[in-house]
């Protein structure tokens, strides 16, 4: 680290999740460190002190040091962030302990480290390189400056892994392709270049663990410590998909029902909207919504069966017609 | 055991350039690196990657003379005119692979400003080039389905006969040894920046291949020339890219004079590294500094501008320094960044050992000289990464088969494990502190006699200390300890090499600046130094020298 | 103190128990809630609307907060997710100067304007900051001592939190908290609090749905809990709606009780579990009403 004569110290107290395989005695422990250390460092400086001075047992990643590399993510009370970056006056301003934790929704190998497979094998499944079907004659491809800087945000992204650790829907579902992949798989399909956008967009949509299964809980947005904002992205990959009449999808027609009970009356008609979302002839899927029907309607909870207009709901039909353009 | 073609030792960039050309000839090919490859150094480069593209106007010539000049014409010359001839294509490669360079009005490749030059002739993605690089060519690797031995440990070379033939190889991850055969090894470690302190440079760069190549018998060229990088982020030493100052930020006194008028009135804050560091450091010894520190003003880029071209260097100013680059200056320092010395090659990548080639930080072919050129490093590594690529095809055509012999695995498992059995002794990371705060007191900014020689007679201490550090930790699974301890081993080879580079050069040139020989002698230096390990001589160290490579370029006063 | 009340769409559809139960409470605490300012507000779009058409979500509520303009009250949400999707189009809008004139073309027609100026807040945030918590206190008619709440948020209510204006106003990280300790009750602190309560993913993946839902309150009712509370009825009709469902994924029968924000001011203030439509719940609350030795 940076060599500061005026160093003025604080007393740091980190509480580390640890696991060994090599430990045949315990699943894992956590483990207490209490250190001095300048005040303006950052979690990473005192982990490294500990494994230097206090414990060398102690396994983690990290290289860069910059919040370049995307070695070192970790859970920090809680929430995924890259601890290279992470003051600790921020996580603990009055000298509070530390949680420190390995990365989510990833096997632990040791310590701190997780096995990156889960997020590399995800990456992997979009094809994450250019496709492209021409080459041109000499010279670099002609594309406009605002197109590639669009990408830049979608370019940021260092693999770190903290989307995919704090992401609701793989804590269920390891099938699920995940925000780290679906961000990637963007930035090909609004690259200028790249001639399977239409592909790409398909086997999103198609396959299950896709698109359409993200929750839109924000954990990827809030925790991506580049700002890549993947659901963002996830939310243009619908709407593209949408545009490009794959709309044979419950979430697709979900959008699509819900745009169209809002267009036209102003507000929600939750009576119809998950019949449009299963479709009026998917039966199977009808049918399971009877129990919760029934009940609905014996507390009272039923929503009316004729969904009223909102007052003056004509002027949202204009926005509507007008968008619709 | 494992066996392949081509085997490369290191996942950055030049590593994986030379893999994708391998493989796409249709060889077996697999990279060993001791990160997963998107970790690698390269991620860090930030402003850009240097072509003179001829058929734009712009002059191959005039980008080989601004290498070579700010070379301090220590480059060969002949390598440097296969590095400027060859840029174009390499650029061009890159953005058809599928990088997100800027552009221009046109839709075409758009350029920035870099220092030494006085033609943009650098291209780039934002302050993240480096980064968007490495990306795009570990995604080719996916497509091509490249092998990678993902946090392997290279131990050591296999040299049969006095050809390399593949390495020794630890799995970071369950402690397992391994031997790798091959019948080209392509070395593509990087450089050595922990062996200073404080450095630019991340943790892993230990300077493991260079090491590996000199205890095989390669020699080291010119590893005195240490390039300190003018904008260095006050306390963490994390980098400010030179692309600032290519955007037009200034640099500035305590007095809020843009200081470089008086050192390089022509290029002013654009002037070759080696000249604004030490600017810099004048700047700040004669009481002109704050904190030790010079300021770099963006200011007058504006918000906008600073966020579209600079962002990452906003986010690094904010996260780390707390500081708002659009509302003011930041305090910089020159740091240790970049060795432009290294294993010594020929312009094909390939070493004094058959069989054993290098490109990247870690070689010297040379094309940087005494100082490098910013925006020139990420052009070397995909320019010689491919070149060494292309060499390693053609060699392989003469090349037997691998041998079965594992004899040194049997030799290294041993060796590793007396390590891991040493009692109790010094703690590795206080020698390494040790050891790399007196290299940069001896081998700073400024280096004399006495410094040197201050920084040798530490590094022998370290060297008598070094058999007594100890490993507690004896576990099998991601034993960073002992890989530290591998490390520190390999980081005083460097040193050392470093610190003989450094006594040998009785003049100054470039990065290597003696206060007690100020001038440029091209008299009798213009001439490489090659430091060998020789187990015959004393220190292990044998010392010659050869001649620069001239072919157009009479070497004149640098002047900026 | 009076607002423009936007009670969003759920609380007039599927969960009508929300909507008289925040007026019951208001009238109690004195909060003066105008109906009529955003009578002609359209939904928010839940997020879902933006799917489709971000642009056109972010016009819907640009059109919502220029109502609240008009009537220059202040703009009160009662559901997790109307204050998410309205506080992320706020941010688009006003980061975004050139956006927002587009935005605000579309709506000239109707002679309305976002000038910028209306901020939606939760009841929830709005007793914490407004009304304030002693202030609150005092209100207490039937503290709730022993008994043991989980407290759900939503995600929209808590990310991503600059949107959700955090930095400066810190109490809104664990709001939820606070009130519950402020009508004398336990906090159950889990680790599903801010997670995902599937309700987005229902009619697209429901096994998954019924993970969250599942995890969330045996979590909870694991540690202690009597019940949950949420500021959100999406939430609260997944949590509250299919937890039988939920539960026999997992084989068991969970049987935890989701209660709305208002529901639980209303018990606090002396408020009849009838008049807050207890029983109107799936989940039933019979058991929770006893232990507070409250009559159904």
């Amino acid at each position: 680290m940076g060599t500061n004569k005026e160093s003025i110290l604080m007393n740091v107290n980190l509480k580390v999740k640890r696991f060994d395989p090599g430990d045949s005695d315990r699943e894992n422990w956590w483990q207490e460190y209490n250190i001095d250390i300048h005040e303006d460092s950052t979690v990473l400086d005192a982990l490294i002190y500990v494994r230097e001075y206090e414990d060398t047992s102690l396994a983690l990643r990290c290289a860069c040091r910059a919040s370049i590399c995307g070695s070192c993510g970790m859970k920090i009370n809680g929430s995924a962030k890259l601890v290279c970056k992470t003051r600790i006056v921020a996580v603990a301003p009055n000298g509070e302990q530390i949680i420190v934790e390995p990365m989510g929704n990833h096997p632990v190998v040791k310590d701190l480290v997780v096995s990156l497979d889960t997020f590399f094998n995800q990456i992997k499944r979009v094809k994450p390189y250019l496709q492209t079907d021409h080459v041109p004659e000499s010279g670099e491809y002609i594309a406009s400056n605002e197109s590639m800087e669009n990408l830049l945000t979608a370019m940021n992204c260092i693999m770190c892994g903290c989307c995919v650790s704090d992401c609701t829907v793989l804590e269920v579902d390891d099938n699920f392709i995940g925000p780290a992949a679906l961000a990637k798989a963007w930035r090909f399909i609004d690259d200028p270049r790249d001639s399977k956008k239409e592909d790409r967009l398909k086997d999103l949509n198609d396959e299950d663990g896709g698109v359409w299964d993200c929750t839109r809980c924000m954990q990827c947005v809030e925790v991506c410590p580049k700002g890549v904002a993947p659901m963002d992205k996830i939310m243009e990959l619908r709407d593209q998909a949408i545009e490009i009449g794959l709309n044979n999808t419950n979430g697709a027609r979900h959008a699509e029902a819900f745009y169209e009970s809002v267009g036209h009356s102003g507000s929600l008609d939750e009576l119809r909207l998950p019949i449009k979302t299963f479709g009026i002839f998917n039966i199977k899927e009808l049918i399971k919504l009877i129990p919760i029907g029934i009940k609905s309607q014996l507390v009272g909870k039923r929503p009316p069966i004729f969904h009223k207009n909102i007052p003056g709901v004509e002027n949202i039909r204009k926005i509507f017609e007008r968008y619709r353009k | 055991m494992f066996e392949h073609d081509i085997l490369i030792i290191g996942a950055g960039l030049a590593g994986l350039r030379a893999a994708v050309e391998g493989v796409r000839n249709g060889l077996d090919v697999a990279v060993v690196s001791k990160v997963h490859p998107v970790r690698s150094h390269s991620n860090a480069a930030q402003g850009g990657i240097n072509a003179p593209l001829t058929d734009r106007g712009d002059d191959w010539e005039d980008h080989a003379y601004d290498t070579i000049k700010g070379s301090d014409f220590l480059a060969d010359q002949d390598a440097v005119e296969i590095m400027s001839t060859e840029a174009g294509r390499a650029v061009i490669e890159l953005e058809r692979m599928g990088v997100i360079f800027t552009r221009g009005e046109d839709g075409k490749l758009g350029t920035r400003a870099f220092g030494g030059q006085k033609v943009a002739r650098t291209f780039f993605v934002g302050a993240i080039t480096g980064s968007a690089l490495l990306h795009v060519l570990y995604e080719q690797s996916l497509k091509l389905g490249l092998n990678v031995y993902e946090e392997w440990f290279v131990t050591k070379l296999i040299i049969e006969d006095g050809v390399c033939r593949g390495v020794i190889a630890y799995d970071i991850k369950n402690g397992e040894l391994h031997t790798i055969k091959a019948k080209a090894v392509i070395m593509a470690s990087g450089g050595n920046g922990r062996v200073f302190e404080p450095s630019t440079q991340s943790l892993i760069c230990t300077g493991d291949g260079m090491s590996l190549a000199y205890k095989a018998g390669v020699p080291l060229m010119d590893m005195e020339m240490i390039q300190y990088h003018p904008t260095t982020l006050a306390r963490t030493g994390i980098l400010l890219s030179e692309a600032a100052r290519g955007e037009g930020a200034y640099l500035l006194n305590s007095n809020g004079e843009r200081f470089m008028e008086k050192y390089a009135p022509d290029y002013m804050e654009l002037a070759s590294r080696d000249v604004v560091s030490r600017s810099e450091q004048t700047e700040i010894d004669e009481g002109r500094g704050i904190n030790g520190n010079v300021l770099l003003d963006l200011r007058h880029l504006g918000r906008d501008y600073i966020e579209k071209r600079l962002g990452y260097l906003q986010e690094v100013s904010l996260e780390f320094l707390g500081i708002d680059m659009a509302e003011k200056p930041v305090p910089v320092r020159p740091g240790m960044h970049y060795i432009m010395g290294g294993i010594k090659t020929d312009v094909n990548g390939l070493t004094e050992i058959p069989g054993l080639y290098a490109a990247g930080e870690c070689a010297n072919v040379s094309v940087h000289g005494a100082n490098r050129l910013g925006a020139n490093s990420l052009l070397d590594t995909v320019v010689f990464g491919r070149r060494s690529a292309e060499h390693a095809i053609e060699y392989l055509k003469s090349v037997g088969p691998n041998s079965k012999s594992e004899n040194d695995l049997k030799l290294e498992k041993e060796r590793i494990q007396s390590v891991l059995d040493r009692p109790k002794g010094e703690n590795i990371a206080k020698v390494r502190e040790d050891m790399a705060k007196n290299m940069t007191k001896g081998i700073g900014v400024w280096r004399d006699q006495k410094s040197i020689e201050g920084a040798l007679e530490n590094l022998t201490n370290i060297k008598n200390r070094l058999p007594n550090i100890s490993v507690e930790n004896k576990g099998k699974f991601f034993n960073t300890n002992l890989i530290f301890a591998l490390e520190l081993e390999f980081m005083v080879d460097n040193a050392e090499a470093i610190i003989h580079g450094a006594i040998t050069r009785k003049e100054s040139r470039g990065a290597h600046f003696r206060t007690d020989m100020p001038e440029r002698d091209d008299k009798n230096w213009l001439k490489h130094t090659l430091i060998y390990y020789d187990v015959n001589n004393e220190n292990n160290v044998r010392v010659e020298t050869i001649p620069v490579t001239i072919t157009k370029w009479e070497p004149i006063k640098r002047v900026y | 103190m009076k607002y423009a009340f936007y009670p969003g769409c759920v609380s007039r559809g599927a969960c009508p128990e929300l909507y008289v139960a925040t007026v019951e409470v208001c009238k109690i605490l004195g909060i003066d809630l105008d109906h009529e300012a955003m009578k002609g507000a359209s939904c928010t779009g839940s997020g879902v609307l933006q799917e489709k058409n971000q642009k056109l979500g972010d016009t819907l509520n640009a059109r919502n907060f220029a109502l609240a303009e008009r009537s220059n009250l202040p703009l009160m949400t009662i559901c997790s997710t109307c204050q998410g999707v309205m506080s992320q189009a706020r941010k688009r809008m006003l980061d975004n100067p050139k956006y927002l004139a587009e935005i605000n073309a579309e709506l000239t027609e109707e002679g309305l304007e976002y000038k910028g100026l209306a901020e939606p807040r939760h009841l929830l945030w709005i007793i914490l900051e407004d009304y304030g918590i002693d202030a609150f206190k005092s209100k207490l008619v039937k503290p709730l001592k022993g008994l043991k709440l989980a407290p759900f948020y939503g995600c929209y209510m808590v990310r991503p939190s600059d949107a959700l204006g955090f930095q400066n106003n810190l109490e809104r990280e664990d709001s939820l908290e606070r009130i519950i300790e402020a009508v004398d009750a336990e906090v159950i602190d889990f680790r599903g609090k801010t997670l995902c309560c599937g309700f987005p993913i229902l009619t697209i993946n429901e096994k998954n749905s019924m993970k969250m839902v599942a995890n969330h309150t045996s979590d909870a009712k694991n540690l202690g809990a009597d019940a949950m509370v949420t500021p959100c009825p999406l939430c609260h009709l997944n949590l509250d709606g299919f937890q039988s469902k939920a539960g026999k994924s997992i084989g068991s029968q969970i049987n935890l009780p989701i209660i709305h924000l208002p529901q639980l001011l209303g018990l606090a203030l002396g408020i009849s579990p009838e008049k807050l439509r207890l029983n109107k719940h799936i989940v039933s609350t019979k058991v929770l009403l006893s232990e507070l030795s409250l009559k159904p």
